[in-house]
């Protein structure tokens, strides 16, 4: 579904990316965790081509970008279509309402009749526990509320990859459970996701594959058990301490 | 002395009421005819003018940022009047000319477009990064993502500011006299003119003026409300 080669990102003089190869199966949840400035943002949002990797090729469901050479905005704009982000501050469109959010890209976008993309956004925040709460603004919505309706926004599209930049990073500790518990169901079902968090206990319980990134490289890789009970690679091993430490502070 | 005059005459009193009356209806006249018009007309094609400017300085073309700039500049940096005067008395000597109306309409058009383009330049600026993100991600084009979620956030944030230049442009409206267009105040100089009654004709013009602007503050209140829903009022 995700075929990766090379990936490389600069800004400036700072090589964040040197060079990522992934290749992620239909129907697989691959999460990326490592310490922060490792590169695991950059890499997600270069898949959605929110950062124009600077080099290296990346493919999505047959869909091919070559970033050797810069890419025409409608090449671009085609990519993107394949896969859709949940951010880490939900990114919510304040003016509209959580329906008209999950509406806007259907009608807007795809050009689907009102009344087509409204029942369907309707499923979809029924899906996600917000059938009460359709037709609230974002800032009468708590954090996790905000961020489930990220997650039908980006739905409603039917991508082919769902993209997950820490999307429980911003929440309350009360609100983390049932934004999980959305992404949980979503893998259950088949949906290809990649996912950055720091959340280890979602890694452990949803991931097929588990990524660890540092300093702009795939570290380590393996199924939860191989990375979390017998990480290979030392840098793996401290960065699991310090969070474990973190845990028994 | 005026005021003791007023007290001490009760027939200058009379014959001022007398004129403040028939005077009352041609002052009107002329801002229905052409303070009115001038500013509604003035304003909207001020606002298009901005918005274009705007994107031009925000976009990644040296050229646009340039030609925004060196606009900009020109408007903001030489007086209305003398922009006025060369619209209207200098553009024929080179074989174009205006009518007051088309002349006075042009000048504030240009004026508004100017200094409203740094207000929604601003505005659009204010904007989170993560909403082009968010729309670009739902696979907006930069039209659709400018119309339907950039645009509508940036408008409220701008209605304040943009409420000061309409409201300067009423009262700028009164500059249209020197160019012989027969708006409000070209009525009080020629009503004044001929009975010498400036302090009267001028203190009228300038009332209607102010309830002009105090009901603009009001739909601009309004307005304000309207574009507030979306937003908490923590």
């Amino acid at each position: 579904m995700i075929a990766i080669n090379n990936l490389h990102k600069s800004f400036g003089d700072l090589e964040v990316l040197k060079g990522i190869d992934l290749n992620v199966e239909k129907g697989q949840a691959v999460v990326v965790i490592g310490p922060s400035g490792s590169g695991k943002t950059t890499f997600l949002r270069c898949l959605n081509i929110l950062e124009t990797p600077t080099a290296g090729t990346v493919a999505i469901d047959g869909h091919m970008a070559d970033f050797s050479k810069s890419l025409p905005k409608k090449q671009i704009m085609e990519f993107r279509k394949q896969s859709a982000m949940v951010f880490q501050h939900y990114n919510l469109f304040p003016h509209m309402t959580a329906l008209e959010n999950v509406m806007e890209g259907p009608v807007t976008v795809q050009k689907i009749d009102r009344a087509e993309a409204r029942a369907k956004a309707e499923e979809l925040l029924t899906k996600v526990g917000l059938k009460e709460k359709m037709n609230e603004y974002p800032f009468q919505l708590s954090g996790g509320q905000q961020q489930r309706v990220g997650i039908a926004r980006a739905l409603a599209l039917e991508p082919k990859v769902m993209l997950f930049d820490e999307p429980t990073s911003a929440l309350d500790p009360e609100l983390v459970g049932e934004v999980l518990q959305v992404m949980k169901e979503l893998a259950l079902e088949g949906m290809t996701m990649v996912v950055v968090t720091h959340e280890m206990r979602f890694a452990k319980g949803v991931a097929d594959e588990v990524l660890f990134m540092d300093a702009g490289r795939i570290i380590e890789r393996g199924t939860p058990q191989q990375i979390f009970d017998h990480p290979k690679e030392e840098r793996t091993k401290q960065f699991l301490n310090l969070i474990q430490n973190a845990d028994t502070i | 002395m005026y005021l003791n005059s007023i007290f001490t005459n009760p027939e200058r009193l009379e014959r001022l009421l007398d004129i403040a009356q028939s005077s009352f209806l041609p002052l009107l006249e002329g801002a229905i005819q052409y303070t009115i018009p001038l500013t509604l007309i003035s304003f909207t094609i001020g606002l298009i003018l901005a918005t274009l400017t705007a994107l031009a300085r925000i976009s990644t073309v040296k050229f646009f940022q340039i030609i925004a700039r060196i606009y900009v500049s020109i408007i903001r940096g030489t007086p209305l009047l003398v922009q006025l005067s060369i619209l209207f008395y200098g553009l024929p000597t080179v074989g174009i000319t205006l009518e007051p109306f088309t002349a006075a309409i042009l000048g504030f058009s240009l004026n508004v477009g100017a200094y409203a383009s740094e207000v929604i330049r601003a505005a659009i600026l204010s904007i989170p990064k993560g909403q082009w993100e968010a729309a670009n991600t739902i696979g907006m084009s930069y039209s659709q993502a400018l119309k339907r979620i950039i645009l509508p956030q940036a408008s409220r944030v701008s209605i304040p500011p943009l409420s000061n230049t309409f409201i300067s442009l009423v009262k700028d409206t009164s500059l249209a006299s020197f160019i012989l267009v027969t708006e409000m105040f070209r009525r009080a100089q020629e009503i004044a003119a001929f009975n010498y009654e400036f302090l009267l004709l001028y203190s009228q013009a300038g009332l209607l003026y102010w309830i002009f602007c105090f009901l603009l503050s009001l739909v601009q209140g309004r307005l304000e409300n309207r574009f507030d829903r979306y937003v908490s009022k923590a």
